[in-house]
């Protein structure tokens, strides 16, 4: 039994949890997907989750709640959108306090593509199959560095890529796969389980 | 093949804003007070419900100026609100760029037939509602989000509450419909609403609104947000309560904590503490106007 936390503050935590819950069913893993708020839920954690949403409102309250040097001790980490925000080394666009975990070797570009105007979804191909991509005031991987792998571009930008160091990976997409399909909820757990 | 200005992307923008606060915000100096607290997205408009309320006269769109000075204030979502009918103020605020249009009863109607038919813009529309039926309408005009009415401006969660309580009432009744396969009553309920039998068992489907749902209207402390998600709803709006409050910077910052952690008694007591003084509040009987009974 493998336990995969979703950061619940705000964002869309649910349609994660889902995610993972039917990516478990049709793996047939035994997983437990459960929602983090504090210190303590990190806990015992195999995997985290970090949702779309705003970025600057997850660092605050991440902050807030003294979460944030123990996120970084957790060895599997997703986030999607604002998520990937999170993982980034280094952001442009960022409000004036903003931090990011810095786990992984990439620059991200916060609401690159403009306004909800500019908000689109488009059938795109991946390393995990062809899907449909929602891509919702987006950011743009700008640069990725040594150790990343890219798993899908959209013409020739990049859009979801991975790192592994040692045993730990993470696992990024400036689109909400949560929304469309399980395939990288499936991807994730199966490198949780590995 | 791109595509833009869908449903799916419209309504998600919302999905990604759920568990937040968003906050009313009249100047760039309210936006950034509203960004460092942890808004999830700010609402531009010209005066905040309480100074609607105590100046009278007829509440319009904000000023374009004031707006565009906002969004260059902040990275996070902007949304603006236009008059309940006012179809041209809407097509200035798309053209605006704003993130969401609120066609809201905060401001005087323009039109007492009509919503702003909602599909035709690329931009999402949030819209209030005060009972299931309310909220259905809106739904099928196109709104991507809804929120509760509440009596916004009044400082008092009465309204907000009385709100949430009818919406989730009216699901219970047409999820009990459903599961009885009471079809001719679907239909009746259907009928009663105005809006297509579809979206009614959609919803009772669903056992919740097929779209993001807030709550807003007389929102003031910590505890009155925490109070609105525990009943279910998505999210909450904050108007008045902040920038009419003592200390607006904390109280905001509180509002935002109390809703990431809406459930925990303990860290709600924790962010309450030595706020300085909520925005005044009053009484509904004694209020001149009711907002929340525009548009319906």
């Amino acid at each position: 039994m493998k336990r995969i936390g979703v950061l619940a503050f705000h964002g869309d935590v649910i349609e994660h949890l889902q995610a993972t819950r039917a990516a478990a069913e049709k793996l047939k893993l035994k997983t437990k997907a459960v929602e983090v708020r504090t210190k303590n839920d990190l806990d015992n954690l195999n995997g985290l989750i970090i949702p779309g949403g705003e970025s600057t409102t997850l660092f605050k309250l991440c902050q807030q709640a003294g979460m944030w040097e123990k996120i970084k001790q957790i060895d599997h980490i997703f986030g999607t959108c604002a998520g990937a925000i999170m993982l980034a080394k280094k952001i442009l666009h960022k409000e004036a306090e903003q931090q990011v975990l810095e786990l992984m070797n990439l620059t991200i570009d916060r609401n690159a593509y403009g306004r909800q105007t500019e908000s689109f979804e488009k059938k795109i191909k991946t390393q995990l199959g062809p899907m449909e991509a929602v891509f919702i005031r987006a950011p743009k991987i700008i640069s990725v560095g040594r150790g990343v792998k890219i798993l899908a571009k959209n013409n020739s930008e990049i859009i979801a890529c991975e790192q592994k160091i040692g045993r730990k990976i993470y696992l990024a997409t400036c689109f909400h796969p949560e929304l469309t399909t399980t395939k990288f909820h499936e991807y994730f757990l199966k490198e949780v389980f590995k | 093949m791109i595509a833009k200005g869908t449903f799916r992307l419209k309504s998600g923008l919302a999905q990604m804003l759920k568990g937040g606060v968003i906050m009313d915000v009249v100047n760039a100096e309210h936006a950034r007070i509203a960004e460092a607290a942890g808004a999830v997205a700010v609402m531009a408009l010209e005066r905040v419900p309480a100074d609607i309320r105590a100046d009278g006269g007829v509440a319009r769109m904000s000023d374009p100026a004031v707006i565009r000075k906002i969004q260059k204030a902040v990275t996070i979502p902007v949304m603006a609100k236009c008059r309940i009918g006012h179809f041209v103020e809407a097509q200035v605020l798309q053209a605006l760029k704003v993130d969401y249009i609120d066609e809201s009863e905060v401001l005087t109607p323009a039109d007492e037939e009509f919503h702003v038919d909602k599909t035709k813009f690329s931009v999402p529309f949030v819209c209030g509602c005060r009972d299931l039926g309310e909220a259905l309408r809106r739904i099928s005009e196109g709104a991507a989000m809804i929120r509760t009415k509440g009596e916004a401006g009044s400082g008092n969660i009465v309204e907000a509450i009385r709100h949430i309580r009818a919406v989730n009432r009216g699901i219970a009744i047409i999820q009990g419909l459903l599961k009885q396969k009471k079809t001719a009553k679907l239909k009746a309920a259907a009928k009663e609403f105005l809006v297509p039998l579809k979206l009614v068992i959609q919803t009772a489907k669903l056992g919740r609104l097929p779209v993001v749902n807030f709550a807003a209207g007389g929102i003031a402390t910590p505890a009155d947000a925490a109070l609105c998600l525990q009943l279910g709803v998505d999210g909450v709006f904050v108007g008045s309560g902040i920038f009419k409050s003592s200390d607006p910077a904390r109280r905001a910052k509180a509002i935002v904590e109390a809703a990431a952690h809406y459930n925990d008694a303990q860290k709600i007591a924790q962010v309450s503490e030595g706020l300085g003084e909520a925005m005044p509040g009053q009484e509904i009987d004694k209020l001149a106007t009711r907002l929340a009974s525009r548009g319906i």
